[in-house]
C-alpha cells in the first residue's frame, strides 16, 4: 500500500528551485528518511507534503488525497512534529495533549482516553501537571511527538526529532520511533546519519532540490560502492556537486 | 478550545497579569494621590479614569502580538496548521480571549476609581461600553504586528512604542490643546485621543458628544481589524 506518492513535485522561489521535480513513493508503515545538506530542499519537500507550502508544479497524493485539491482531507490523516519543540509552554503536559486532541475533533471522553494513552506510551504520567516550559529538552521532545500522535495520524512527519538532545534522550526517542514502526508511516528528516541508519527502512538523499540517491542503507552503499552510510551519503552529494561543476 | 488555550497562556504569565490588571490600578491610585496634594483638573477622578482605562487597554496589543509571534517562531503554529483548524478558528482563537480580559480590566479600573471617590452612575456603564472598541484597535494591532515581527520586536513595538504613543497622544496625562500645532493635529488623527475624550464625555453625561469620537475609534477598529486578518491570512497562508 502506498502512503505518499509525488510526481515531479517542484517548488520554485523565483529562479531558484528549492525542490526540483521530485518523484518518490513512500509505503505504508515504513520509516522513510530524507537526508541532505543544509538547503538541499528537505524542509520544503516536507512542508509541501504537509500542505503547508503549495507546489509550483507537479502533484502529490497522501493516502490517495490530492495535496492541492484535498488539503482538508490530507490534514486529517497527517501530523507534524516540527524541528522546534512547538509546544504551548504555559500549558501543562496534559493540557497540551488535550488541546491537540480537541483541535483534531475528539470528544471530551475520547480526549481523556487518548491523552492517557499517549502519557502511558511516552511515560509522561509523572509530569502530567507540570507546565511544559519546566520540562527538560528531552521531555519536551517526547511531548512534541506525543502531541503529533494524539490525533491518531496515519502519517507522521518528524523534522529533526533528536536535535539538541543528549545521547540517552536520543536513544530513548529512537526506541519510541522504533515502536511506532509498521503502525504509522514516518517521514523523518535528520542530520544524524547514525540515526538514519538505525531507524530507516529507506533513505532518500536530496541535493540541490533533486533526489541524488534512494534506497535502503545496503542499497545506497552498493550504489556508491562504499562501506558505510556516511561514505555513501558523501559520495551521493559529491557526485551531484561535481556534475554541476562540470556543467558550469 | 484554542481560545481557552490563548487565555490560559496569558493569565499564567505574571507579567501579563501585572500589566493587564494591576498596573492601570496602580497608576490610578498614584495619580489620585498626587492630585490630592497638587490638584490638577485633568487628574480629577472622572477625567483621569477614562484616560487610564484607554492606556491600560494598550497592553492588549502586547499580549496579542507576543502570543502570535511566539507561536510563529516556536513553530507551534506550524503544528496547528496541519490540524483541521480554519483561518477563522485561528483569528478568533487569538482575539476572543482578549475581549473579556479587556472588559475585566476596564471594569476593574472603574471599580477602583469608585473606591477613590468616583460616584456610581449609569454614565459609568455607558462609558465602559464605549471605551471597549479601542480595545479592538489594540487587539487587532497586536494580531497584525505579531504576524509580521519576532516576539522581541513585538515587545519593543507594542510594549514600548505603542504604549508611549497612546500615552502621549491620548491626552490622558496632559492637554494636547496646550501643546498645539502638529502635535495636536497628530493626536486628533489618531484614535487614542478620541477614545479618551469619548470616555470623558460619557462621564460628564454629554452622551451626544461621544458619537463623533466613537466613529473615529470604530473606523480605526474596523480598518485595523480587516488589515490584521488580511496580513495574518497572507503571512500564514491560511
Amino acid at each position: 500500500m502506498i502512503a505518499i506518492e509525488t510526481r515531479n513535485i517542484t517548488k520554485a522561489y523565483g529562479e531558484i528551485k528549492a525542490v526540483d521535480e521530485v518523484s518518490i513513493i513512500v509505503n505504508k508503515g515504513e520509516v522513510y528518511t530524507v537526508l541532505g545538506m543544509n538547503g538541499a530542499g528537505k524542509s520544503t519537500l516536507i512542508k509541501m507534503l504537509c500542505g503547508l507550502v503549495k507546489p509550483t508544479s507537479g502533484e502529490g497524493l497522501i493516502l490517495g488525497y490530492n495535496l492541492i485539491k484535498e488539503t482538508g482531507k490530507v490534514k486529517k490523516v497527517i501530523a507534524v512534529s516540527p524541528q522546534e519543540t512547538a509546544i504551548a509552554f504555559n500549558l501543562t503536559v496534559y493540557e497540551n495533549l488535550e488541546l491537540l486532541a480537541g483541535l483534531n475533533g475528539f470528544t471530551k471522553k475520547e480526549r481523556k482516553g487518548k491523552v492517557n494513552e499517549m502519557m502511558d506510551i511516552f511515560s509522561l504520567e509523572p509530569y502530567s501537571k507540570k507546565r511544559s516550559k519546566e520540562l527538560s529538552g528531552g521531555w519536551q521532545r517526547r511531548l512534541s511527538i506525543a502531541m503529533a500522535l494524539v490525533s491518531e495520524p496515519d502519517i507522521l512527519f518528524l523534522d529533526e526529532p533528536t536535535i539538541g538532545l543528549d545521547v540517552l534522550a536520543r536513544r530513548e526517542l529512537w526506541q519510541v520511533i522504533k515502536d511506532l514502526k509498521n503502525k504509522v508511516t514516518i517521514i523523518l528528516t535528520t542530520h544524524y546519519l547514525e540515526e538514519a541508519e538505525n531507524l530507516s527502512d529507506r533513505i532518500c538523499i536530496l541535493q540541490k532540490g533533486k533526489v541524488s540517491a534512494l534506497g535502503t542503507v545496503d542499497e545506497l552503499m552498493a550504489q556508491t560502492q562504499t562501506s558505510s552510510l556516511e561514505d555513501a551519503f558523501i559520495n551521493s552529494v559529491k557526485e551531484v556537486i561535481n556534475d554541476e561543476n562540470i556543467d558550469v | 478550545m484554542f481560545s481557552y488555550r490563548t487565555l490560559k497562556e496569558i493569565i499564567r504569565d505574571p507579567i501579563s497579569l501585572f500589566f493587564g490588571l494591576v498596573f492601570p490600578i496602580v497608576l490610578l491610585v498614584l495619580l489620585t494621590l498626587i492630585n490630592r496634594n497638587v490638584p490638577v483638573d485633568i487628574f480629577n477622578i472622572d477625567m483621569l479614569t477614562p484616560g487610564v482605562a484607554v492606556f491600560g487597554l494598550s497592553f492588549m496589543a502586547l499580549f496579542a502580538g507576543q502570543i502570535v509571534a511566539k507561536d510563529r517562531t516556536s513553530e507551534f503554529l506550524t503544528r496547528l496548521f496541519t490540524t483541521p483548524m480554519k483561518a477563522k478558528d485561528f483569528i478568533l482563537g487569538y482575539t476572543l480571549p482578549l475581549v473579556p480580559m479587556a472588559l475585566l480590566q476596564t471594569i476593574l479600573c472603574f471599580v477602583s476609581a469608585m473606591f477613590l471617590g468616583m460616584r456610581f452612575s449609569f454614565s459609568i456603564i455607558l462609558t465602559i461600553i464605549f471605551i471597549l472598541p479601542i480595545g479592538l484597535v489594540f487587539i487587532s494591532s497586536g494580531l497584525l504586528l505579531g504576524s509580521l515581527f519576532s516576539e522581541k520586536a513585538v515587545g519593543g513595538i507594542c510594549g514600548a512604542l505603542l504604549t508611549n504613543v497612546t500615552a502621549l497622544f491620548s491626552g490622558a496625562w496632559f492637554s494636547v490643546e496646550l501643546v498645539g500645532g502638529m502635535f495636536e493635529k497628530i493626536a486628533y488623527a489618531l484614535p487614542f485621543f478620541h477614545a479618551v475624550e469619548m470616555g470623558r464625555a460619557g462621564m460628564n453625561g454629554q452622551y451626544a458628544d461621544m458619537l463623533p469620537h466613537a466613529w473615529w475609534v470604530l473606523g480605526y477598529g474596523v480598518v485595523i481589524s480587516i488589515g490584521a486578518v488580511y496580513v495574518f491570512r497572507k503571512k500564514m497562508k491560511v
